[in-house]
């Protein structure tokens, strides 16, 4: 009989070490790095990594090149405006530095991060494990579809008095609502994904006997995951949302509360700073999120790119 | 046990083989009493004896899928009984491995190779320490112990479905199953399958009953071979293979295989 290993060659690229490896599979997978070596291959030819290389270096020229060039026009248009509702953009930097970097404003970030924190982490793992539940109870799902839609369409800031009258002013109010955002998206999408799972992944799970817990954990959520993130991706924009309109009402503090504050008392430039603070957060943590969601989705993005070749 | 008329079981000996597997009209209906019944197995009896290959053969759209599923527990017979072992079937049981088709469906391509091939032990309750040295054991006899840490959607197709040939038998079954396995690569890569495959066989003592709609590919690797007749299926003739050793080039040329190969191209081919 012939050596089979080596009658076949195997694909090249692609080049998924050991290391993201041990990221994958959440149920267990660290456990495995490093057990054996890792069969690592060739990254391609060196002519299409360096095509690759420049690919990457153009991405992030205009990723970056556009920001720039909109701040320098910023900076010209605005340096000699005398409008109180405009101010140059030097004057807005300045101010910025003394009170978010030096000054008292940062201070207001503690309470908007640590509400944004646990309302979004929260409502985000209430949405996928009410997805796994309604995804197990068929009959729950369909009695419970109106009235998730019903919630989702709901804008969610029209809450706000309700939860006041629920909560009080304090700081629950104010994760209730962000969690309260946080949800919908989450559910809907982990109920979609893990509907889009494959029969066939569902057989070869009975085929090996995996128990219906380790199904979910090993075969469901795996397989759903691309679109719950997706749906997390979602939550976070909404959970930003939710936070600066949960502090310009009935509050004391948050990047909201001195936004507001700043305009009620005339002081334009620092709420400019504001409004900036909260632009820097956005974009810092939606790179975050997908920083995050490309290494632990790497087994989906390298299987699609491969897709495509 | 119910006994199989169309079938006598008895080795050379003359003692009587207990069969690993005892299908008994059974019958498949789809969709009963509504406006789209289908009747996919009309009745089908045959029993697959310990350490046997038996190959199960059709023509297209015979319902070869839906009697696999059937017989490995995935789904229900409609009438009649699967007996694995000595006990009927209500899913699938400790001791089968299946094999599927699409490897790229079955397989799951967030786990590399090697958390593939060892999910089965884990839901067995496996020691880690043995899970690992068992599942490079079998990594290794189906020639992968190269790409254990890689992902399958890294691999070739013919290397994927050795991934999902390993993830069946890492739990030592009595018994695989395997639907179309080598249905989706190259000609090239079959021929090495096909060997792969009887060589694990031997190295594992398993029991090996694999559907296949191409009859070269079933006289090549079957003791014995079901023909189906075409849909709704019943079984048309039951075929014993005996051609010894195989080799691809002078077993696919001997004399023996040519007349097997007609044969059964009479029965399977619609007149």
């Amino acid at each position: 009989m012939r050596d089979l290993a080596s009658v076949e060659t195997q694909r090249t690229g692609a080049p998924l070490s050991g290391v993201i490896a041990s990221e994958i599979d959440i149920a267990e997978g660290a456990e495995y790095a490093g057990a054996t070596s890792t069969g690592s291959q060739p990254g391609g030819s060196p002519k299409r990594r360096k095509r690759t290389a420049r690919k990457a270096l153009m991405t992030v020229v205009l990723a970056i090149g556009l920001p720039i060039i909109l701040l320098v026009v910023w900076w010209i248009l605005s340096a000699n405006s005398h409008s109180p509702y405009f101010p140059p953009l030097s004057k807005i930097l300045d101010q910025f530095w003394k009170l978010w970097i030096i000054g008292p404003a940062k201070a207001q970030l503690v309470p908007s991060l640590s509400h944004l924190a646990i309302g979004y982490v929260g409502g985000s793992l209430i949405g996928i494990i009410s997805g796994v539940l309604l995804w197990r109870l068929p009959a729950v799902r369909r009695a419970t579809s109106p009235v998730v839609y019903f919630l989702y369409v709901l804008p969610a800031p029209a809450l706000l008095p309700a939860l006041i009258a629920i909560f009080g002013i304090g700081e629950m109010r104010q994760i209730a609502l962000i969690a309260f955002g946080a949800i919908w998206p989450t559910l809907l999408n982990t109920l979609d994904g893990m509907r889009g799972v494959d029969q066939v992944k569902f057989d070869s799970a009975k085929a090996m006997r995996l128990s219906p817990v380790r199904t979910v954990w090993s075969v469901v959520l795996p397989g759903a995951s691309p679109q719950i993130a997706a749906g997390l991706r979602a939550g976070l924009q909404v959970s930003i949302i939710l936070m600066v309109i949960s502090e310009m009402v009935a509050s004391t503090g948050g990047i909201g509360y001195f936004i507001l504050q700043s305009q009620a008392n005339l002081a334009l430039v620092a709420m400019w700073t504001g409004i900036l603070m909260l632009a820097i957060i956005g974009t810092v943590l939606n790179y975050l999120f997908v920083g995050v969601e490309h290494r632990v989705l790497a087994w989906f993005y390298g299987s699609r790119a491969l897709e495509g070749r | 046990m119910t006994s199989t008329p169309t079938i006598s079981v008895s080795n050379t000996q003359g003692k009587p083989i207990t069969p690993i597997l005892d299908v008994d009209s059974l019958r498949k209906v789809y969709n009963q009493g509504a406006a789209n019944e289908n009747l996919a197995i009309d009745s089908v009896t045959f029993s697959v004896n310990k350490g046997e290959f038996l190959c199960i053969v059709g023509p297209s759209g015979c319902g070869k899928t839906t009697l696999l599923r059937t017989i490995s527990g995935l789904a229900k017979p409609t009438v009649g009984t699967v007996q694995f072992e000595g006990t009927t079937l209500t899913r699938v049981p400790d001791g089968l491995g299946v094999v599927f088709q699409d490897y790229a469906r079955s397989l799951y391509p967030w786990m590399t190779n090697l958390q593939n091939v060892s999910l089965p032990l884990k839901a067995r309750g496996m020691k880690k320490a043995e899970r690992l040295r068992r599942t490079h054991e079998v990594l290794d006899s189906v020639g992968l112990s190269k790409v254990a840490n890689q992902y399958p959607w890294q691999l070739s197709g013919g290397m994927q479905q050795r991934v999902a040939i390993a993830r069946a038998l890492s739990y030592k079954p009595d018994l695989l199953l395997m639907d179309e396995p080598f249905a989706s690569v190259d000609a090239q890569t079959r021929f090495d399958l096909e060997d792969l495959i009887l060589k694990v066989r031997a190295e594992y003592g398993v029991t090996v009953v694999l559907v296949t709609h191409d009859i070269d590919e079933a006289v090549y690797l079957s003791d014995r071979i079901v023909v189906l007749s075409k849909g709704p299926s019943h079984v048309r003739e039951v075929v014993p293979v005996e051609l010894g050793e195989r080799e691809q080039l002078a077993t696919r040329s001997s004399d023996g295989f040519l007349t097997l190969r007609n044969h059964l191209l009479e029965l399977v081919m619609p007149r």
